[in-house]
């Protein structure tokens, strides 16, 4: 095991740096509030030499997907980092970059979408480009930052795999805050991660044309099912990069679940990014009550874990799932597809899906714990009516939505 | 050093015969002397136009370089990722955007901007059919002014715009404008813009026989007809100095349109000021002739 | 685990006659006129298929199985030694 050196950084920073240690070749980013101190720490890094590379300062975020998509596919490691408005704003080309197989690495940083305008996190972002083909890995530390997108590099890359990748942190609550983070040395990332190795390039010596026309007879199917087939594996792949990870570095984050006070609990909380920090601060309150609950944190949202999902939450008395996002009229994104993962299980535990913290509206552990004795109480009276729950509404809206005739 | 037949003869282009281009297709005669003068170390960035499905399906190609076919409005971002990848590489590799109208004037002028701000060590080609012809003969912002298209039907109102002039503005290396019914003068500026350092651009007229409505043997022809008609004025900004590279006797616009059925709605009085608007253009170009810089 | 994971790429290889023979395209084909022809090498210049090359005897021949007869050819010629003839009745 090898030792890095303390600082205490941003997440943002977090970010810049494991792009850097990462050894990325071409950046090419846009600014955006919460995102902005990202590119200016990149900016910084290479116009002082510190990081050897490219960066394109393009004149929007749709330019800046497609620069790293055409910088990816001349065969160099890639980086770009954006949130909200942009991110939604280059969804054309995230479809394309993962068409592309071209292994992009990105930071989302969380924030909800407007009108009206908001800077505060929540996940509407990421999670409305979730079928773009994007691997998807919600963290709650700026170690975890750092340490995420070292490791997802290395997944990315893998021959089976070649798919772009997100690492989502939340608006402030972890870009701007300062947290104790352990930088690894470059020697040893780059033991860890090897230079990367395309699954196709542009070479005036071996000249193909890339993407051009496809009848519905030819592969195209076989080219989308080869990118969901290369999603699954990922999460095996996932899980050999975290253990290869706490083997040299020490640190191990879990892989597409990270499992907290499980092994005997009745209860599960599901959630991600720091909710889930929150989480487990309510589970650790709440077992010193005699409760017997446990955190289940996702953090591989897409590839979706769905055998991490049924084998966690097989035979458990209830789950309650907290989305920081909505799918108007549909429910939250984890809560509708834990639901769904569940539905073959004989004996599936009821699920409780809240709806809460969009627009940065503040979630503690006294929420956690709040909306979890309210599932609990639920469940017991068989009062769980409806597939989803907004929670904490100011309470002239949260009395209209708890009506009972607001069946959907 | 003008390029002579006889030196483009020696060099291959990267078109391959059999391709899905329409026959008389002014595009092909452009890629055709553009890749040749650009030679083999040569990637193509195309955004979605007639030139994404000239290649033909998906498994095989009619170009014979490599091309990363992409997104309609991003190929000058795209292109400049290419570029950098390749700086970052230590490689030599000349980087073209091959775009038609509609993904430079329109949809893509934004990434084209940006790129040219930044002054990308790239060369930009639009190949102008004056219309989005590929998705079937829909107006474009480089549409000229009363031609016949599916949503102008009775006649574009506007004149298009002046996308040398706007790339110019950006302070470039080098502008130009082309026509396929002048491929020496093609063929020199791609010669020369190879040869320079930053961000080039050229703006080659391309003829579309089923666009433009004429009989397809004529595609060359009307490229020249353009020219000499001072409807498609043929010049270069070097450095911010402009020069008009083919100055020809001067053929009246009628003939011009009268090859053509997109321009039948124009009336007499149209056509006079169309002419009016063209002799105008011409002493301006003049006037600009004479400066030491424009940009 | 012990699976295949294909990575299937949208790739194209370049070939000649990617669109098939596109010959069969022509309602009209080019004859040209070896007494008449100069050699310039417009025609060759200007046919937007790259479909005439240089023949045994040093005169301009075309491909035809590729040629989709748009007659750009026998309009450029300055020597008019291209004729476009009827390829059916």
């Amino acid at each position: 095991m090898v030792e890095g050196e303390w600082n205490i950084i941003t997440g943002n920073h977090a970010a810049a740096l494991a792009a850097k240690l990462a050894r990325v070749n071409v950046v090419a980013a846009y600014p955006i509030t919460p995102q902005t101190t990202v590119v200016e720490y990149l900016a910084s890094f290479i116009e002082s030499g510190y990081m050897n590379a490219e960066y394109i300062r393009v004149e929007s975020e749709h330019s800046a997907m497609a620069a790293v998509i055409g910088a990816a596919a001349a065969g160099a490691r890639t980086f770009t980092a954006t949130s909200s408005q942009g991110l939604v704003y280059m969804s054309e080309v995230l479809h394309w970059a993962a068409g592309s197989r071209t292994p992009i690495g990105m930071a989302v940083i969380n924030r909800a979408l407007g009108p009206p305008w908001n800077i505060h996190v929540d996940h509407q972002d990421s999670m409305s480009q979730r079928d773009t083909g994007w691997m998807q890995i919600y963290v709650s530390s700026n170690q975890e930052v750092l340490d995420t997108i070292l490791m997802m590099y290395k997944v990315a890359e893998h021959p089976d795999v070649m798919l772009p990748f997100m690492v989502c942190l939340d608006a402030f609550v972890l870009s701007h805050t300062f947290m104790p983070v352990n930088v690894p040395r470059q020697e040893d990332v780059d033991e860890f991660l090897p230079p990367f190795r395309p699954a196709w390039i542009l070479d005036p010596s071996d000249p193909i044309s890339f993407g051009s026309l496809v009848l519905p007879d030819e592969e195209y199917q076989e080219m989308r099912w080869s990118m969901d087939l290369s999603m699954r594996r990922a999460l095996e792949v996932m899980e050999d990069v975290a253990e290869e990870f706490n083997e040299k570095f020490g640190r191990y984050h879990g892989a597409a679940v990270m499992k907290y006070k499980m092994n005997d609990a009745d209860y599960v909380i599901l959630t991600s990014a720091t909710l889930a920090s929150e989480a487990e601060v309510a589970v650790d309150i709440m077992r010193d009550e005699g409760i017997s609950v446990g955190l289940l944190k996702l953090r591989s949202f897409r590839p979706f874990p769905h055998r991490d999902i049924k084998e966690n939450l097989q035979g458990r008395k209830g789950v309650v799932v907290i989305d920081r996002s909505i799918s108007f009229s549909s429910g939250g994104p984890i809560g509708t597809e834990v639901r769904s993962s569940l539905y073959d299980l004989s004996g599936a535990p009821p699920v409780v899906n809240y709806i809460s913290g969009l627009g940065g509206r503040d979630l503690t552990y006294k929420d956690v714990i709040a909306m979890f004795k309210d599932a609990v109480s639920r469940i017991a009276s068989g009062r769980v009516r409806k597939p989803y729950y907004w929670y904490k509404l100011k309470p002239e809206y949260q009395r209209i939505e708890l009506a009972e005739e607001v069946v959907i | 050093m003008s390029l002579t037949i006889h030196e483009l003869r020696k060099r291959s282009s990267s078109y391959l015969p059999g391709s899905a281009a329409c026959p008389g297709c002014g595009a092909t005669i452009a890629f055709r002397i553009a890749s040749r003068v650009l030679g083999p170390n040569t990637v193509y960035v195309i955004p979605a136009c007639c030139s994404s499905i000239i290649q033909s399906p998906y498994p095989r190609s009619a170009f014979s370089a490599p091309v990363l076919n992409f997104a309609f409005a991003a190929a000058a971002a795209a292109a400049s990722g290419v570029y950098r990848a390749y700086k970052f590489q230590g490689k030599d590799v000349n980087v073209v955007v091959w775009a038609g109208d509609g993904g430079t004037v329109d949809i893509g002028i934004q990434a084209l901007s940006g790129a040219a701000e930044r002054g990308e060590d790239i060369i930009y080609i639009c190949y102008d059919n004056e219309a989005y012809m590929n998705t079937g003969i829909q107006r474009s912002g480089a549409t000229p002014w009363g031609a016949v298209t599916k949503t102008t039907p009775t006649g574009k109102r506007e004149m298009p715009k002046d996308m040398p002039m706007i790339v110019a503005a950006h302070g470039v290396p080098y502008v130009a404008t082309a026509s396929v019914g002048y491929p020496f003068d093609l063929a020199n500026k791609l010669e020369k813009a190879k040869k320079i350092r930053g961000f080039k651009y050229i703006h080659i007229l391309s003829p579309c026989p089923p666009g433009w409505d004429f009989p397809v043997e004529k595609t060359a022809e009307l490229g020249k007809l353009a020219v000499d008609t001072y409807f498609w004025p043929l010049y270069e900004i070097e450095n911010g100095k402009l020069r008009i590279t083919v100055k020809p006797r001067k053929r009246p616009i009628k003939d011009f349109l009268a090859m053509q059925e997109r321009f039948k709605s124009l009336k007499d009085e149209d056509i006079e000021e169309l002419e009016r608007r063209i002799t105008e253009k011409w002493n301006f170009l003049l006037q600009l002739e004479g400066l030491e810089k424009i940009f | 685990m012990g699976f295949e994971v294909p990575i299937v790429l949208p790739i194209s290889k370049p070939r000649k006659g990617s669109s098939g023979e596109t010959g069969l395209w022509r309602v009209e084909r080019p004859i040209i006129n070896e007494s008449k022809c100069i050699k310039c090498w417009l025609c060759w210049l200007y046919c937007p298929e790259e479909v005439i090359s240089e023949g045994e005897n040093g005169f301009p021949v075309i491909d035809l199985s590729y040629c989709k007869g748009c007659g750009v050819c026998a309009d450029v010629c300055p020597a008019k030694a291209i004729e476009m003839v009827r390829e059916y009745g």
